[in-house]
């Protein structure tokens, strides 16, 4: 094999420019899909890792019902005390959680003492939520990185909106289950830059504060945010505390409860199935490229080569022989484009990065780009490269494998 | 017993919907290590003897033996097989691999067909190399070798894996007369220190005093057969 393959080599280096403009081609292609994959793969990864882990977690449990009208911020529709603290010790017991973190979600109306508008509230533990959304802390952009209990983390637009500081006093009046109304006096401890996703322009207070503004006589959640220690398994632990939660709360063929990742919940998830898709057309597109260019060198190479064909068949070459010579030529073809390719395409995503391109996402300014390809991802792309390179020399190299010798030396 | 048997051999080939009769009833016998040449015009069925000789194509009638085995009968892969192992081509314009060097033209019937080891390989080559005296030009490509030396080169190549018989068809055609002279000597010089069989059709009339079977070829018939002595 590694004579045939010396001989696959040489056959190449002969036609030199055939060669080298094929290989070229290639290796656009190889650069050109490695760029898309880095660029859209670390855009899809920081905008999934920016809302989850700034606002949403990875997961999230609701009463069921509750998703369909979270715009609504019901109050009918909270997990009740007991059965909160059960679903929290099982969340506490299980290894791959990170942390959770239960919210009572509310709506009310924010007051300045000059005027009011509303306001979607969210009551938290905050060392359980800075911990189940850890860039929770970077979106402060003015204040305390913590709510403390009679304080208040107001969104950037209702800051602004009604002329209000950190330090300063508000009033939060919300309606209670029961219909009647109750108000609260709350301090600014800090402004929260908006994110664009559902929560993205909410206000924060502790849980506790949540609960004696809502008349609570036990602690109520609209839902629990949980982050995992490993993303890359949020399906198989999502299963894994769906089945659990059955276990515990299913009772008469009725689940009383929603469970649902990030995907469920974010409008992002189909831009990011978008970005997929776009990606599997590029690689359909580099498939496209690589089969043809292959496949119009291996033709030319066999259509050129006819009587040499003939030579060596008459000598007695075994057909299997042959056939292998031409997809050897064309196996290194594909080897050559993408090993080049992704030296360039490696070269060109560390240029990218040392320039520092930052970028807008809604409302969150100046992003950063980093993008770069997971090796997983190059083998998958070089290894499609060369298969198709394979299957393109494939017809070639079996018509001349089965060409007669006599018609094959006849040629001129 | 005889190495090349031809019985009754008709071929035609077909020309659109005309039949063109190229070989019509040929029957002859060739000793093993024979020196034979098939002479005649061009269109007289030389090549297309030489062709069913060497397995290369098969006859329309009659039966055509090497070594004891009706190539007619053989197969793509059989026939691969048979003429690797019992055949050695020279062919008009050479046919060297380009992308090969003389040495690994040389050895590539015993790498590709025979799958020789490598210290036999080196032996058998080193020793053809010198015998068709082109040992100082084993590394260069066929673009850097005049026309006799390619045809040398060749010659080396159609012996070097020990055929029964080798075929050259119009050997010396692309060459000046000299050394046409030259590597017919060199042809029958292989003959005499290896006893393999030569077979050769040419046009050229003055070669023919250099064979010792000569078998005059005209419109698909064998008109006549020579023994050199004769």
């Amino acid at each position: 094999m590694t004579d045939l393959y010396k001989i696959a080599l040489r056959n190449l280096l002969r036609y030199k420019r055939r060669t080298l403009l094929t290989a070229s081609l290639i290796t656009v292609g190889v650069v050109f899909v490695l760029i898309f994959v880095a660029v859209s793969g670390s855009f899809k990864a920081m905008m999934i890792g920016q809302i989850t882990d700034s606002m949403m977690g990875h997961i999230q449990i609701h009463k069921k019902g509750y998703v369909a009208s979270i715009d609504n911020l019901p109050l009918n529709l909270n997990l009740k005390s007991q059965a909160f603290a059960r679903m929290d010790e099982i969340l506490r017991n299980r290894k791959d959680i990170e942390a959770s973190s239960p919210r009572l979600k509310f709506g009310g109306l924010f007051s300045n003492f000059a005027e009011s508008t509303n306001v979607r509230l969210n009551g938290v533990y905050p060392e359980r939520e800075f911990k189940t959304v850890p860039l929770l802390t970077s979106r402060i952009i003015e204040g305390k990185k913590t709510i403390g209990k009679g304080e208040i983390l107001i969104p950037a637009l209702l800051a602004k909106g009604m002329k209000v500081k950190v330090g300063d006093p508000v009033v939060i009046v919300a309606t209670n289950q029961d219909g009647s109304v109750n108000g609260k006096q709350f301090v600014v401890a800090g402004i929260l830059e908006g994110v664009t996703g559902p929560g993205g322009r909410d206000g924060y207070i502790h849980i506790e504060d949540a609960a004696e503004l809502l008349r609570m006589p036990a602690l109520e959640i609209s839902e629990i945010a949980i982050r995992l220690k490993d993303f890359d398994r949020l399906q198989p632990v999502f299963q894994e505390i769906t089945k659990q939660m059955e276990a515990e709360f299913r009772k008469d063929d009725k689940f009383p409860l929603e469970i649902h990742t990030w995907e469920g919940l974010s409008p992002f998830f189909n831009i990011a199935r978008m970005l997929d898709v776009m990606t599997f057309f590029i690689k359909l597109m580099l498939v496209a490229l690589v089969l043809i260019s292959v496949l119009n060198v291996m033709i030319m190479a066999v259509y050129e080569r006819i009587r040499e064909i003939g030579t060596m068949a008459a000598i007695g070459t075994p057909p299997g022989k042959i056939l292998s010579l031409f997809m050897l030529e064309g196996l290194s073809l594909g080897v050559l484009g993408a090993l080049i390719g992704g030296a360039v395409g490696f070269a060109l995503l560390s240029v990218l990065n040392l320039s520092h391109i930052t970028f807008d996402f809604g409302l969150q300014k100046g992003l950063l780009l980093r993008a770069s390809v997971n090796p997983m991802d190059f083998v998958a792309i070089a290894l499609i490269v060369i298969l198709v390179s394979v299957v393109a020399s494939l017809e070639p190299a079996f018509k001349a494998s089965r060409m007669e010798p006599i018609v094959a030396l006849r040629h001129v | 017993m005889s190495l090349v048997v031809a019985e009754n051999i008709t071929k035609d080939y077909w020309v659109g919907e005309v039949v063109v009769p190229a070989l019509r009833g040929v029957s002859f016998a060739i000793d093993p290590a024979s020196f034979v040449s098939f002479i005649g015009p061009s269109g007289s069925g030389k090549t297309t003897l030489l062709n069913l000789i060497g397995c290369l194509d098969a006859p329309t009638s009659g039966r055509m033996t090497v070594a004891g085995m009706d190539v007619g009968s053989l197969d793509r892969r059989q026939g691969a097989a048979f003429r690797g192992a019992n055949i050695g081509f020279i062919f008009q314009d050479f046919n060297l691999l380009p992308v090969l060097t003389a040495y690994e033209n040389i050895e590539y019937p015993l790498l590709m067909v025979r799958n020789v080891p490598p210290e036999e390989r080196r032996r058998r080559v080193t020793e053809l190399l010198e015998a068709v005296g082109m040992a100082d030009q084993a590394g260069k490509r066929p673009d850097q070798l005049s026309g006799g030396q390619k045809q040398r080169v060749a010659i080396a190549r159609a012996l070097v894996a020990d055929p029964k018989v080798v075929l050259a068809d119009e050997p010396t055609a692309n060459l000046d007369s000299r050394t046409a002279r030259t590597v017919i000597e060199l042809m029958k010089t292989m003959r005499d220190q290896r006893r393999t069989t030569f077979i050769f059709s040419t046009h050229d009339q003055k070669l023919a005093t250099e064979v010792e079977v000569l078998f005059r070829l005209e419109d698909g018939l064998l008109q006549s057969r020579r023994n050199g002595e004769e």
